[in-house]
């Protein structure tokens, strides 16, 4: 579904070279829940990055659904972003100015579904995560955890191939996070692909498969993670 | 990609973007827009407007909508009586009025003044006329602000203009001799060619067209007797059209008759003196550079609301990037916005131009010494002025939201720089 191939991202501003990512081989099936652990500045969010086409790579190879999107233009990665992934960040990210189902309604718009089909999508998939009472609230009339699902709503209301997530939980007091990880056991069940940025053990398990990076390496990847497992992916090398 | 798609997100944008800002920044953003829209419009049309209303005197009270005058090299009109008669025939010709026209001196005080007194007299373009029919073709009646118009019978009787009093010139010029202690009533001797004529003042007309100011008005048949002209013909013949009437459509049609070969045929427009056609091209260049510093002053603070406006939402900007929202359609957002400010103030200020202000300018016109100053704003100069400023508008809109938009879309979600 998704493989890369020696990837490798250097960041160079000026004279300062900054090597982030170290020739990461990687490969998620579809279907599968994938989260990614790594302490503090081990890569964990540049790999996101690239892999859901937000950043390019400095070498190496990216290819979705058989797609080797090396090739591809500006243009045809923002079709694919729009088309195929979803995305959720640690804050929300939600638009300011558009209220919920706006919010969750404008990548429909924007893949051509007229206004009465993404409004009636948006409102599904915001009631689908018991939203459907915050329809019309602006982003700043609703929690944190609200936000997030709001967020989680986008993301997945076009049933994209790949859904990414951020530290979607960073922000978010226990019981959010909470339900935020239980949307994506759902989704999960109902055969997404997510691949999860954490640093947080307790939910970092709950996933099929834990990748463990450190200092721009893939150092582990470990199928069915026990809290073991996520435990000495937290652990300084 | 200028998709219909882009179009319609940026428009969806836009209207949320704006209904969700702050009023009052919404608010002053129009207001600027509003000033700017008068700037361009007002000021141009105010200077216009001074020698317009200039114009619009000379029309209404001298020349009328149509004017036939004596050929430069002539003393009067020939065949004027079947030139009055052929204007008859022709359509759209309300009223007319025949003039004589001489130039002559004025003396008062005559009786009173010893040899060695200095005569009080003053230089005048004197005209016989039929007080009714002037005053149909150019009001002249309505022009007395002292004593009372002519009537058929008022023989021996004079109106002068108020330059030819001295009590009101303005200035004390030797040039503009003026006579002194002359009032409604009071006898005064009019010499035109050595015919000596002794007139009573009935009435002082008081205007800002100089051809009525310095100028003395007398029955015609009496001057026509003094200036010895028993054949009929005129020195100048004035018409006043039908309100659909075209000046130059009757010009033409005279003119088709071949009354250019022994008379000149001009409408209120040609005979215009050329200086005020000259300072209406000044004025208009006047206003065309204060107007462009008014549209530049507009566009930067659009460029700069947009911008910050861009700036401050760099993040969102990139997070629709990020989930795949064309930068076309996020830049026409902006552009959409611009637009929206632009035509909203002008909008107003197309309320406030027509409403108030060109209403207002007609009924109390600026009181200048020269003209009663009118606002000349006609529509389709008013609507180019519009498009104007709402293509500079657009365009300082799009360019700070291009500038923004096309910056890396990870460093506007991450906000690196």
């Amino acid at each position: 579904m998704i493989v890369t191939r020696n990837l490798v991202r250097t960041y160079v501003k000026g004279d300062v070279v900054t090597p982030v990512l170290k020739g990461i081989d990687f490969e998620a099936q579809e279907g599968e829940f994938v989260a990614i652990m790594g302490r503090s500045g081990a890569g964990k969010s540049t790999f996101l990055y690239q892999m859901s086409l937000l950043d390019d790579p400095t070498s190496g190879e990216i290819v979705i659904g058989g797609h080797d999107t090396h090739h591809m233009s500006a243009q045809q990665k923002m079709k694919f972003r729009l088309e195929k992934f979803g995305y959720v960040f640690q804050d929300y990210a939600l638009l300011p100015d558009l209220t919920a189902i706006e919010n969750v309604a404008l990548p429909l718009l924007m893949q051509g579904l007229d206004r009465i089909e993404a409004y009636t999508k948006a409102g599904d998939s915001l009631g689908r995560i018991n939203l459907g009472h915050r329809l019309y609230s602006l982003p700043s009339q609703l929690s944190g955890g609200e936000q997030q699902r709001v967020s989680i709503a986008r993301a997945v209301a076009h049933s994209p191939k790949i859904l990414f997530a951020d530290e979607p939980t960073a922000n978010l007091d226990n019981i959010s996070s909470r339900a935020v990880m239980d949307i994506f056991l759902d989704l999960h069940k109902q055969g997404q692909t997510i691949i999860m940025v954490t640093h947080e053990e307790e939910y970092a398990k709950l996933a099929q498969k834990l990748i463990h990076l450190d200092d721009g390496k893939v150092i582990s990847s470990v199928q069915h993670p026990t809290m073991r497992d996520v435990k000495d992916a937290e652990k300084p090398i | 990609m200028l998709s219909p798609l882009n179009y319609r997100i940026g428009f969806f944008l836009a209207i949320r973007q704006i209904r969700r800002a702050s009023l009052w920044t919404t608010g002053l953003i129009i207001f600027v827009m509003v000033l700017t829209f008068l700037n361009l419009v007002v000021v141009s049309g105010i200077l216009v407007g001074l020698i317009q209303g200039s114009i619009n005197a000379w029309r209404s009270e001298y020349t009328s909508d149509v004017i036939i005058s004596t050929l430069d090299d002539k003393k009067y009109i020939e065949n004027s009586t079947n030139l009055l008669e052929l204007i008859k025939s022709i359509p759209g010709i309300e009223s007319v009025s025949a003039r004589y026209s001489e130039g002559g001196t004025l003396e008062a005080n005559y009786k009173t003044r010893k040899d060695t007194d200095k005569a009080n007299v003053a230089a005048a373009q004197i005209f016989g006329i039929n007080p009714s029919d002037e005053q149909s073709a150019t009001g002249l009646g309505d022009k007395i602000f002292e004593g009372s118009y002519l009537t058929s019978g008022d023989y021996d009787k004079v109106l002068l203009g108020y330059f030819l009093l001295s009590q009101y010139v303005p200035v004390d010029d030797p040039n503009l001799a003026a006579l002194k202690n002359v009032g409604v009533g009071d006898k005064i001797r009019i010499n035109v060619n050595g015919v000596i004529r002794e007139v009573t003042v009935k009435g002082i007309i008081k205007s800002k067209v100089d051809g009525l100011t310095r100028n003395a008005f007398m029955l015609d048949s009496q001057f026509r007797s003094m200036i010895g002209r028993n054949d009929g013909n005129v020195d100048q013949i004035v018409m006043k059209l039908s309100p659909h009437a075209d000046p130059i459509n009757v010009r033409d049609a005279l003119t088709l008759h071949g009354v250019d070969q022994y008379a000149k045929v001009q409408t209120y427009a040609d005979a215009q003196p050329k200086f005020l056609k000259d300072i209406i091209n000044t004025f208009n260049m006047l206003g065309a550079a204060f107007g462009s510093i008014g549209l530049i002053v507009a566009s930067i603070t659009i460029f700069i609301v947009v911008f910050i406006n861009a700036l401050t939402r760099r993040k969102y900007i990139g997070i629709m990037k990020g989930i795949g929202i064309h930068g076309r359609a996020v830049e026409i957002s902006y552009v959409f916005q611009s637009a929206f400010y632009a035509l909203f103030g002008s909008g107003i200020g197309l309320v406030l131009l027509y409403g108030l202000l060109v209403p207002a300018f007609i009924a109390h016109p600026i009181d200048f010494p020269f003209s009663d100053g009118i606002l000349v704003a006609p529509l389709s100069d008013t609507l180019f002025r519009v498009g104007l400023l709402v293509f500079a508008t657009l365009v300082a809109g799009y360019i700070p939201a291009w500038m923004i938009i096309r910056k890396n879309t990870l460093d506007s979600i991450l906000g690196r720089n």
